[in-house]
Formats: structure tokens, sequence, C-alpha cells
């Protein structure tokens, strides 16, 4: 095995019953990284986030963790750590209490397991001896984390941990978490949210329908000649506005005033396009106030890689139906011959 | 802040330790300790049952209807049987419910499962951890029941002499070891109980059957006591020893059917508790959706305790002389003319005549059922018997009337009927203070399993 990953897998497919959830998974991801996790509901994240925990084991392919081969359910290879679906919390027990049964249950002294620090980290220290059935999600997510740092992980493994967090809370996880990547600790953490994504992450895996479909550095989902759509603001948006009609390979957005204001200006380009209508900007002396992305690269990615693989299952699963249940092809069928 | 944690080093590859059973039955323990439900328990069983004894003990009016309650007012040692019989009929099972009931469930219910499995490893380990949590839990409740109300009870009464099922007086050093032995054999039963709710536990998962289970089947298993069952199949029945202590009060004690029910009761134990294990090691922890089924739960826990209730009748049945219901004449005027003739000895004590033993007594009994003079037999409060006793110096023969209702586990209660001044109702001197005529009304017991003397 490659000594700098902390996962290859390597053809993984995992089925529950009929139901395919992972088909073929090949996925690298480097010790030190945090790498993301993205994909429609239903895409195989927890299922791939399981066999990481150890929950389960793979119907066929090669899953190395930690440099160590798994091979079968529950098996511990040693310094993973995390959570899917949902931290375990017990509500009658205080966060404290909490993570000192856990520390107790691995083996650890609860006074040097580092229950203090660990709640710090989170942000959790004000609320350390409240019971945590009146915790909020984000409360109860952060506090999973906390968890999961006191087992000191080598691969730490985080199932949507960015659910319900208010900024203060986001910017706890994202400090911890970009503190472990640094030193030395691999994350893979799955999320909805792109902007969390983008700004924890350097590697991503776009998920569908239990294939891969995209697995590399966010850098690439941005590259080439992929069309986003940008907004941009600038000194004479009349001037602008016929600059960018008249660009090679810029399309201007359908409704630019209406949820965009009247002075920005919305454009669909490729990376190259819209760097000639900046060039041609400035050029004319048109002064450039703001230029943003109106859909983040990933989000952007996400949306064409996925939908259409999406949409094409839709439609196989709708087709197989069909095949299966012919009355209700003459039952949709009768409604347009009685119309006819 | 302290030093920030680190990762492990990347070279230390073994830097966690397997989880060990101790360890999960702490985690356990502090997590079912930590409900206030449990608390509760607990706190209930220590005090509740000390202020209930003390509290009837101070009553005029005693729980007659409860084998024991007719002697709350003359020993201390009373309180804890009727307690013991109370517990039999209600507190045991809802209290297995509510432990053994919810430790696999509570897991299902805040979704635990994953998190628990990523830490421990194991299910075998947690699966024994969880079973011993629980068992302790239930342990120490049925420990505060006991003590609780003999501390009341001998607090409130005194350690004083207890009558027996056979109208025996107990030396207060034997009735204290009786009432111990009693309550250690209604933990058998009880074990049944927490393993069928183990097994509901795990079967059902998060559906409230599952914790409902070991009420509803110790529900079925006392309608079922009481109907007219063949004594094999009532023997069979895992909470048979529930009720199968009351033979330890006789002499000689009825110890065949209380072993019988304790090994029934041990045998469901081990096979409920088995049949939940099998069920825990074959659930798909990685499937959100699976968290105990219908289907399942009969496939796999009740058609197999059906099976074990079948053989467990087969064996009883092929293993004892137990024939019908075990109530019979010989057996009923046997028991009764034997603790009419104890009783009758202390009612002479108590009225300061002069000592008589039971041997020139005498004392024989004639019962019937409903008209049948020979051969009655059956549970029913339709029994009707006379006694008939010699007294030294007399040559005529006493006798007195009594109606008996005897239910379908053996036990009866005698109501005198005449003639007054033997058994009927009027208050004696004791050295507790006034109480009721002995012989007027008293509890007892056949042994179904007993041989019936012929001829």
């Amino acid at each position: 095995m490659d000594a700098h990953l902390a996962v290859r897998a390597r053809g993984i497919t995992k089925c529950f019953g009929e139901v395919v959830a992972l088909d073929g998974i090949d996925l690298d991801v480097a010790r030190g990284r945090i790498h993301g996790l993205v994909g429609p509901n239903g895409a195989g994240k927890t299922t791939l986030l399981g066999l990481l925990l150890g929950l389960a084991v793979a119907d066929s392919g090669r899953l190395e963790i930690l440099g160590t081969p798994t091979g079968r359910t529950f098996e511990d290879p040693g310094g993973v750590a995390g959570f899917v679906d949902a931290p375990g919390l017990y509500p009658s027990l205080t966060a404290r209490q909490n993570l000192a049964a856990l520390a107790a249950l691995r083996g650890d002294d609860t006074r040097s397991a580092g229950i203090d620090d660990a709640l710090e980290q989170v942000g959790l220290t004000d609320v350390a001896d409240d019971r945590t059935r009146g915790f909020s999600l984000g409360m109860r997510q952060r506090l999973g984390l906390a968890a999961a740092l006191l087992a000191r992980p080598r691969l730490l493994v985080l199932d949507e941990p960015a659910n319900g967090l208010d900024p203060a809370g986001k910017k706890h996880v994202h400090g911890v978490l970009t503190r472990l990547a640094g030193e030395g600790t691999t994350v893979v953490l799955s999320s909805h949210r792109m902007d969390d994504l983008e700004a924890l992450c350097s590697e991503v895996t776009i998920l569908a329908t239990g294939r891969v479909v995209f697995s590399g550095p966010l850098g690439e989902l941005a590259a080439g000649d992929r069309e986003l759509a940008y907004r941009l603001i600038t000194s004479d948006p009349a001037r602008a506005h016929r600059l960018a009609a008249a660009a090679p390979g810029v399309r201007l957005a359908a409704d630019t005033a209406g949820r965009h204001g009247g002075e920005a200006l919305v454009v669909h380009a490729p990376v190259p396009a819209l760097d000639a209508l900046v060039a041609g900007l400035v050029h004319a002396g048109i002064a450039l106030r703001e230029l943003a992305p109106v859909v983040s690269p990933l989000e952007a990615a996400f949306l064409a890689l996925t939908e259409p693989r999406v949409a094409e299952s839709r439609d196989t699963r709708q087709r197989e139906d069909d095949a299966i249940d012919p009355r209700r092809q003459r039952a949709e069928a009768q409604p347009q011959e009685a119309g006819q | 802040m302290t030093a920030a944690m680190t990762p492990a080093a990347p070279g230390n590859r073994t830097a966690s330790r397997p989880v060990s059973v101790a360890r999960g039955y702490r985690f356990e323990v502090v997590k079912l300790v930590s409900q206030w439900r449990v608390r509760l328990l607990v706190l209930a069983c220590w005090i509740a049952p000390a202020l209930f004894v003390a509290g009837v003990s101070e009553q005029s009016t005693l729980p007659t209807d409860t084998l024991f309650g007719r002697w709350m007012h003359a020993t201390g040692w009373a309180g804890p049987l009727v307690t013991l019989g109370f517990a039999g009929t209600w507190a045991l099972p809802l209290l297995t419910s509510v432990v053994a009931g919810d430790v696999f469930a509570a897991e299902d219910r805040l979704g635990t499962w994953r998190h628990l499995l990523v830490v421990v490893r194991s299910p075998r380990r947690i699966f024994a951890a969880k079973a011993l949590a629980g068992l302790t839990v239930i342990l120490l409740l049925v420990a505060g029941l006991a003590v609780s109300s003999t501390v009341g009870g001998l607090l409130a009464v005194g350690d004083r002499p207890l009558v027996g099922l056979d109208g025996r007086l107990l030396a207060p050093g034997d009735a204290a070891v009786k009432v111990l032995l009693a309550w250690v054999c209604v933990l058998a039963p009880t074990l049944a109980l927490a393993g069928i709710g183990l097994l509901g536990s795990v079967a059902l998962g998060r559906s409230p059957m599952g914790l409902l289970l070991p009420a509803l089947v110790a529900l079925a298993m006392q309608l079922a006591q009481m109907l007219p069952l063949p004594v094999a199949v009532r023997l069979a029945l895992p909470g048979d020893a529930f009720v199968d202590w009351k033979g330890l009060f006789t002499s000689p004690a009825q110890l065949t059917p209380l072993l019988i029910g304790i090994a029934v009761s041990l045998v469901w134990a081990v096979t409920a508790t088995a049949l939940a294990y099998v069920l825990f090691l074959r659930r798909d922890f990685t499937n959100p959706a699976d968290d105990g089924s219908a289907r399942r739960a009969v496939t796999a826990g009740v058609l197999p305790l059906a099976a074990l209730l079948g053989a467990t009748v087969a064996v009883v049945a092929a293993t004892t002389t137990a024939q019908g219901s075990g109530i019979e004449q010989t057996k009923v005027e046997r028991s009764l003319a034997t603790e009419f003739a104890h009783l009758y000895r202390m009612q002479t004590r108590q009225l300061h005549r002069p000592a008589v033993t039971e041997a020139r007594l005498r004392a024989t009994a004639a019962c019937g059922k409903a008209g049948v003079q020979d051969g009655a037999r059956g549970p029913g409060n339709d029994w009707r018997c006379v006694v008939s006793w010699h007294l030294p110096g007399v040559a005529a023969t006493g006798s007195a009337v009594y109606q008996l209702d005897i239910t379908a586990d053996g036990r009866f209660v005698a109501d005198g009927d005449g003639p007054k001044e033997v058994n009927g109702y009027f208050l004696v001197r004791t050295p507790t203070g006034d109480a009721p005529n002995p012989l007027w009304q008293f509890d007892g017991d056949v042994d179904l399993l007993s041989t019936s003397p012929k001829g």
C-alpha cells in the first residue's frame, strides 16, 4: 500500500438486499488531509463512512485503512474514530459525564483523558455540566466531535458534522478539524454544505447512486472549460452589459436585475472567457468592484455531475417498474387513449 | 487550556485496547443509574415496602386475601411475605419490564448503536455487558423489596414467631431463614422474565411492545394460573415459582413443586437470553432500518419459547406423578386436619387451657365438594369439611365445620362454620395483644405433587 494514504479503496461494493449502496468505489485519501464526501441523498455516503469506521465490510473489493486491509465486521484498525448518522449521546448524562463514561469505556483514566480540553476545543466548556437532553443539534454535533477527539484518532470519520451548527459552532469545528489535519490526522467528512467543504477540504469525492463521479482536489472542479455563473459589480453597469453581450464565450443571465439588483451583472462563462471579459472591462476604463461565482465551483460541479446520473437512475428505475408492472402501463395509457 | 490532544503516533498501530466486558458493564451501569426512572425505582423499592408493611401493620384491617396477611399484627416476618406475594404478581414483572425490557431498546431509541459499536467493536461483549448490567439493577431492586419489607415488619411489629401454612409455629430464626429462601427462590422466575425482557428488547427494538413484553407474559401466566390447568402444565409455566415458595412454610416442606418451578424458570431464563443473544448477533447494524421486526420476533422469539413450553410440559408430565389439578380429597383432608391440630394447640395456649399434643388430638377431616363426598377433586370455593378430634379424658369426639376456598395453585382459605366456641369469631389474648381466634379463618396449602394415600 502507498504509505502516504490513510484510506485506499478499490472496487468496493456493498448491497443491502437488492439495493446497491456502493457500486465499485475507488477512493484514495492521503494522510493529514481533510477529504470531503458529497452526494445526493442515498448516494452511499453514510455506507462508505460506515465501512471506514468498521461497522460493516464490503461485499467485494479491497479496503485498506491506515495501512491495514479490513476483512471482517467490527475489526478495529486502530486509530479510527468518528460517527455516522449522528453522534451517540446519552441524554441522562451531562456533556462531561458522556465523555467521561466514554473514556472509561475505552480504558482511559478519566482525569487524564483530556475531557476538559476536548470540551474547550469544541466550545462546550460552559455547558459541560448540563445534561445533553437539552442540547441543540449543533451542540450535539460538537460534543460528538469532542467524543471522537478523546480517542486521539489518526483517521477521523464524520457524517455531516456541520448539521445544525451556528457560526460560532462552525468556527470551533473548523478550527479543530484544521488543527487536527495539521497535526497529521486524516479527516473524512460528509456534508451537504458546499461552503463548509470548500472552506475545509483539500480534496473531495462526489458520489452519485453508489458510484464515484469525481474524486480529487477542489481546484480541479473549477478548472477546465466548465461554464459557471458569475456576478459582477462594475462602475458602469450599462457599458459593462454591452461589453459582456459582445464578448465571445460569455452569456448574459436572463434575469440579472431581478435577484441580483440593478447594479449587478450576471454572466455564464468558462474561466478563460471570464478572464477575457475582465481584461476588456479594465481596458475600457470600467472599474470592477466585485466578482464572485453565483454558485460555488463545488456546488456547480456537484449539480452538473450528479443530476444527470440521478435522473438517469430514476428513469431506469421507472422503466424497470413499468416492466415489472405492465398493469400500471395499461392504466396510465387508458386516460390517454380516452382523451384521443 | 490544557495541552491540545494530539493524534496517536502514526506508528502506534496498537493504540486502541479492546473494550472488556467489565468496562462495558460499568458503562452500562452508569447509563442505567443515570436515568431518573431507574433511580426512582431503586428508591421506591428500598423505601416503599418498609412504609407499606409498617403502615398496614398499624391498621385494624389486614390484607387477609394475601398469604400471611392475617399474621401481620402477630409478627414482623409476615410483612416481607405479603410483599413477596404482591411483588410476584405485579412489582417484579413491571420492574423487569422497565429494566430488562429497555436495556437494548434504549440504544435504538437514542440512535446510539453505531456509536457504541465503533467504540466496543464486539456485539458479544456489548450483549454480555448489557445483560449483566440489567441483571445487577434487577437484583438491586429485588434486594430492596426484600430488605425494606423485612426491616419495616421487624421495626413495626417485632421479631416474633410466624405461623406456617400447616399451622406450625416457626421460631423467629426459622422464619428468617425461610423468608430469605422464599425471596431467593423468586429470583428464578424474575430471571425468566428478565430473559424474556431482553428478548423483547432485542427483537422488537424501539417498539413499546418490547418494553411491555415481560409484564404481558407475566399477566398471561397469572391468568393461566387462575384456570384449573393440569398440574403438569401449571408447573411448566415459568411464573409458577412466583407462588411455589409457599411450600417452604409447611412441614415437611413442599420442595418438589418449588424445585421444578425454579428449574423451569431457569431454563426459560437461559433459553430466552440465548435467543436474544443470537438475534442480537444476527442484527445488521449498518442498516438503519433494521431495528427488529415483528416477523423476526415471532420466528426467533415466540416460536422457540412456545416449543420450550411444550417440552417442559412433556418433561414435567413424564417425570412426576402429577395428574389432573393435583387437588384431591384425601390431600385436602390431610392438610386441613394437620393444620387444625397445630392451630388447636395454639388456641389452647392462648386460652390458657391444659396443653395437648397433636398426637393426642388425632384430628381427622372429612371433606366433600359440591355434594361429592368420595373422590372430590379440583379447585373451588364449594369444599366443605368436617374436622374431628379427640380430647384427652373426654369420651366424646369434637367436630367443627369449615368451608374451604381452594385456588388452582393449592392454596386454601378455611373459614370456620361452627361451632362458634371452636372456630367462630372471638378475640383471644396473645402476648402481642388481642387477636382473632386462630381456628376461625386460616390459610393452608395442598401439595399438588404429593401422592394420596389410598384406602
